[in-house]
């Protein structure tokens, strides 16, 4: 009988015990950490990427909870994807130490602005945020977006705001990115990729 | 990628040069480590240093940081003067045959249109000779002394092995021996596969050292093979997709060259860059530039996008000029910008010349950062002791610092180096009120929205125009987004071989951009991803990983663009008539009425090989070039020194100042001034990655700040004995730009080189550190690295400059 890893899970997480089925003869591909097995049963498997270099590694997030309304899921382990054709399981010493990079001390978790002149951070609202914001690009827009050039050629380009965009986000915010700064008129507009 | 990480085992010959796969890239080099155990492949570094990646090489060979084109200028020499190539690939498969105008020259190291004040070249010699049917004329014989290959030959026979050794520092035998080995692959049933990454890149001549690895690769016969092409390890996780996405100002997404000043409207926009053949019978992809644009088009302006408003192409800016990274911080450096945007980008820490940047966003009346982390940017303006001082007081930008999600809080898809695109799964939500940047754009969009309709404002068309048939406007779904990218049709397409024939109904997704229609009739966000998400639904989230060929293509495991194709180029891994070079390792073939096997042919699928449509069906010529107009600093490469050169000359020019360093390259004015010379800074300097960290990210984790916690540069021991330096001493490195400060780690691993007559020392210098992190404090590496680009793509020049060294 071929049990895949977390089949396995499964069977135990079922109510009997991993070395117990083992006995009866159903063991799983390969050798597992009893330990582990009982941790991870419990956990929602979730398939990620690594977000480091682009052998875009496949990876299991394990997060508490059963994603149910009121369980509020965090995540407990990442590991390799053994199903990814690329990575087969592996991580690097970089992707092995994801969880600390998701459970940084430095994650930023509200908004915050530095006032000109200023030497502190202030705590601010989203709301805020974005309608202080949204003012400073409407008032450059409306002043130095440039309809028509000297050979009086309509342009319509804004060029005195710029925007560098991430190659940690997703194809779909990248795209949703383009299609809102191009709209906008930013002609001003690089990424990650360059460099 | 032209080909995939997994196809790495199918190579008999990795080089990996200008990269350092086994640190920066572990688990994608474990498919070099498979090539080398089960094919008994060999693997090649030639590096600076004695990397990871060359401690399991069967060859290492040094050399001198920005001495590659040299270096691999002789292996073409080496190839073309001991008839070491595949001469059947070359002659039908490449421009090898096609006469060039009689005006091209290249004379004491200047190709013919120079015009020094401008920096740049007059391309009207750079061409084909055209005959009177309008087509490119060729010699097959490829004996005429105008043809690409005679030119070719020409232009390499400089490369002696005395002269590359001289310029490199490369020991001549291990060059010879290199050449030996590369040149085995010329036999058709043998690939070579070449690993690089920044190492080349990112050098005044980065696009050049590329291209010089492409012309070895075509006259080898290895593009389009399994086991072989150029394969470029690219650096963040979804850096190819952004690249797709063409979040650059040059282009549009699926690379749709953007609009200039002299596309005064959609027909002269469109005629540019809809190209007619050069050969008969050939594909000439890019004639459906049409097709490709118009559903761009309705994808973003929807029903307001009509053939009588030219499908709101004045809506979409022209651009003037350059606006590349560099170019934006030397327009903010002279006061030209009010607001900039960082998303997911330290720009402080990452771009060359740390305190010119810093000085830069001094001069901005906002900057807005959108980050996971708290970036070395975001705090630009925050005294940090020694490694960042400034007087807050007299920084007048206002900052906004936005909390953004992380990899494992979003579904998205990332786009691998192998062009492979997966989808992937939200496991939790990110800390406190931090939000997925989809959600963080669409709310600043949708605030501007109301604010143009409430009270008006200068050209409020294409933002009150721009589609947003999201369910929830405020939160786009990456289903819905992915769907726009891979496009629908808007009426029903009908087939163009039969006109009463529907091939897709309206408001159903495209099977691929094939029908993509230039009437408006269809819309796709990014032609490239077309038929990514199709009527059978989400493709890139497939998850078979079955491999019955055992060639490692896994077709149906997400899905590659183009057209879920694995291999690119992979018709010319056949002969004229079809059959595969190497039938062991088939990627495709003729069956007699259609091209098949292993892989999605990147041919007609009906063109029969007496049709003699040839492989690189994305050139109007068919084949691929040798000869490359399109460089902006020459068609064939040439070596050039970088900007800061420990030689005074350039070996190969000793006797033209002006041939020193990449004459088309861009200057800004005043940066000139800014580049050391060999007297003051006599160290040849190169940056790079640790397997332990990844760029300015893991110096925020904790593990990785265990592992490596502290700053570090390397140096050998023949320098470090004429500088009295021990492992453990704090050294100061400095530029003409400014200092750092780290430990000094004395190393067997970098060797002292001979070249041009002079001992030159190298100064290893890992990028990591910074001032904000869970890591010691560091000095950010880029204090130290010029503002100077490749001549076409403007990458800095962060791998070859120069510095002295110092014990404090």
């Amino acid at each position: 009988m071929q049990v895949s890893r977390r089949q396995f899970f499964k069977i135990c997480g079922a109510g009997m015990s991993g070395s117990s089925i083992a006995l009866m003869g159903f063991s799983p591909t390969s050798a597992l950490a009893e330990v582990r097995s009982y941790k991870l049963a419990h956990a929602t498997e979730t398939r990620n990427m690594c977000p480091y270099c682009s052998v875009s590694c496949g990876v299991l997030i394990y997060t508490t909870g059963d994603k149910s309304k009121n369980a509020k899921a965090d995540i407990i382990h990442i590991e390799g994807d053994p199903d990814n054709p690329v990575n087969r399981g592996t991580l690097c010493p970089k992707g092995a130490g994801l969880m600390d990079m998701v459970k940084s001390p430095n994650r930023l978790k509200f908004p915050e602005v530095r006032e000109a002149g200023s030497n502190e951070w202030k705590r601010i609202s989203w709301d805020d945020a974005i309608n202080r914001i949204a003012a400073h690009v409407k008032k450059d827009r409306d002043a130095n977006l440039i309809e028509k050039n000297a050979d009086g050629v309509t342009v319509n380009r804004w060029n005195t705001t710029g925007f560098l965009a991430s190659s940690a986000a997703g194809n779909e915010a990248g795209y949703l990115t383009s299609k809102i700064l191009r709209n906008l008129g930013v002609v001003a507009l690089d990424t990650q990729a360059r460099i | 990628m032209t080909n995939h990480w997994v196809d790495l085992k199918n190579s008999d010959l990795v080089i990996v040069m200008g990269g350092n796969a086994a640190e920066a890239h572990p688990c994608g080099f474990k498919w070099v480590i498979e090539a080398k155990k089960d094919r008994k492949a060999r693997l090649i570094v030639v590096d600076p240093r004695f990397t990871r990646s060359a401690a399991v090489s069967d060859f290492y060979a040094p050399i001198r940081a920005g001495s590659d084109i040299a270096f691999l200028g002789g292996v073409i020499n080496y190839l073309l003067s001991k008839d070491k190539i595949h001469h059947e690939y070359v002659k039908n498969y490449t421009n090898a045959a096609f006469l060039i105008d009689e005006g091209f020259k290249f004379e004491d190291g200047l190709f013919s249109g120079y015009n020094a004040e401008k920096r740049s070249y007059g391309k009207d010699t750079w061409k084909y000779q055209i005959g009177k049917d309008g087509f490119a004329m060729v010699d097959p014989t490829l004996e005429s002394p105008n043809c690409v290959f005679q030119l070719l030959k020409k232009h390499y026979s400089r490369y002696t092995p005395e002269l590359v050794s001289k310029t490199t520092g490369t020991p001549q035998d291990a060059f010879l021996k290199i050449c030996e080995m590369i040149a085995e692959t010329a036999a058709p049933d043998k690939t070579m596969t070449i690993c690089y990454a920044l190492g080349w890149t990112e050098h005044s001549v980065g696009s050049q050292n590329i291209r010089t690895m492409a012309l070895i690769q075509l006259l080898l016969g290895n593009m389009g093979m399994a086991g072989g092409g150029i394969n470029a390890l690219r650096g963040h996780a979804n850096v190819q997709g952004i690249t797709d996405m063409c979040l650059y100002s040059e282009v549009l997404p699926g690379y749709l060259s953007a609009p200039t000043d002299a596309d005064v409207d959609r027909k002269t926009y469109l005629e540019k860059r809809t190209p007619k053949p050069l050969r008969p019978n050939q594909m000439n992809f890019p004639q459906n530039f049409p097709k490709w644009f118009t559903s761009l088009q309705k994808a973003w302006y929807g029903a307001a996008a009509t053939d009588k408003n030219d499908y709101g192409y004045d809506w979409l800016p022209k651009k003037d000029g350059a606006y590349d990274v560099l170019a934006m911080f030397e327009r903010m450096h002279q006061g030209k910008m009010n607001g900039f945007f960082c998303q997911g980008f330290n720009p402080l820490a990452s771009v060359a010349n740390k305190k010119k940047v810093a000085d830069a966003l001094a001069k901005l009346k906002f900057l807005v950062v959108i980050d996971p982390l708290a970036t070395d940017t975001s705090e630009f303006w925050k005294p940090h002791g020694e490694f960042n001082e400034v007087d807050p007081t007299k920084v007048a930008t206002e900052v906004f610092r936005l909390p953004a999600n992380l990899f494992a809080e979003e579904t998205a898809s990332f786009t691998s180096s192998g062009r492979v695109i997966q989808w992937h799964w939200k496991a939790a939500d990110g800390p406190g009120e931090s939000k997925g940047d989809i959600e963080i754009l669409a709310a600043l969009f949708l605030k501007l929205r109301a604010m143009y309709a409430k009270d008006g404002g200068k050209l409020p068309e294409p933002i009150m125009n721009l589609t947003w048939p999201y369910r929830i406007p405020a939160k786009p779904s990456p289903a819905e987004l992915l769907m726009e990218i891979s496009g629908k049709a808007l009426g029903d397409v009908f087939d163009p071989k039969d006109k009463t024939k529907v091939i897709v109904k309206a408001g159903e997704q495209v099977a691929g951009f094939a029908q993509l229609r230039d009437d408006g009739s269809t819309s796709c966000g990014n032609w490239i991803y077309g038929g990514c998400w199709s009527q059978a639904g989400n493709l890139t989230a497939r998850r078979d990983n079955s491999d019955p060929t055992g060639l490692g293509q896994s077709l149906n495991w997400g899905f590659a663009w183009p057209a879920n194709r694995r291999i690119l180029y992979n018709r010319a891994s056949c002969d004229l008539s079809g059959k595969p070079w190497d039938p062991k390792r088939t990627v495709i073939k003729w069956t007699g009425t259609a091209w098949g096997g292993n892989d999605v042919p990147d041919m007609r699928p009906d063109a029969a090989p007496d049709e003699g449509v040839m492989p690189f069906i994305m050139t109007p010529e068919g084949v691929a070039r040798l000869f490359a107009p399109a460089m902006a600093d020459g068609p064939f490469p040439e070596h050039y020194e970088p900007f800061e050169t420990p030689l005074d000359k350039n070996p190969f020019h000793p006797n033209n100042p002006k041939a020193i360093s990449n004459p088309a390259a861009r200057v800004f004015k005043g940066d000139m001034e800014t580049f050391g010379k060999a007297k003051d800074f006599p160290y040849v300097a190169t940056t790079y990655r640790l397997v332990e960290h990844f760029h300015y990210w893991t110096k925020h984790s904790m593990i990785n700040a265990v592992l490596q916690p502290d700053q570090f540069v390397e140096i050998s021991e023949q320098l470090a004995q004429e500088k009295g330096i021990a492992t453990g001493d704090k050294v100061k490195v400095r530029s003409n730009r400014g200092f750092i400060k780290a430990v000094a780690v004395v190393t067997k691993r970098i060797k002292t080189l001979d070249v041009d007559g002079k001992k030159v020392h190298t100064v290893g210098i890992p990028i990591h550190w910074g001032f904000k992190g869970v890591t010691k404090p560091g000095f950010i590496t880029n204090t130290l690295t010029p503002f100077v680009g490749d001549a076409n793509c403007q990458t800095p020049e962060y791998k070859a400059f120069l510095v002295n060294i110092e014990k404090i």
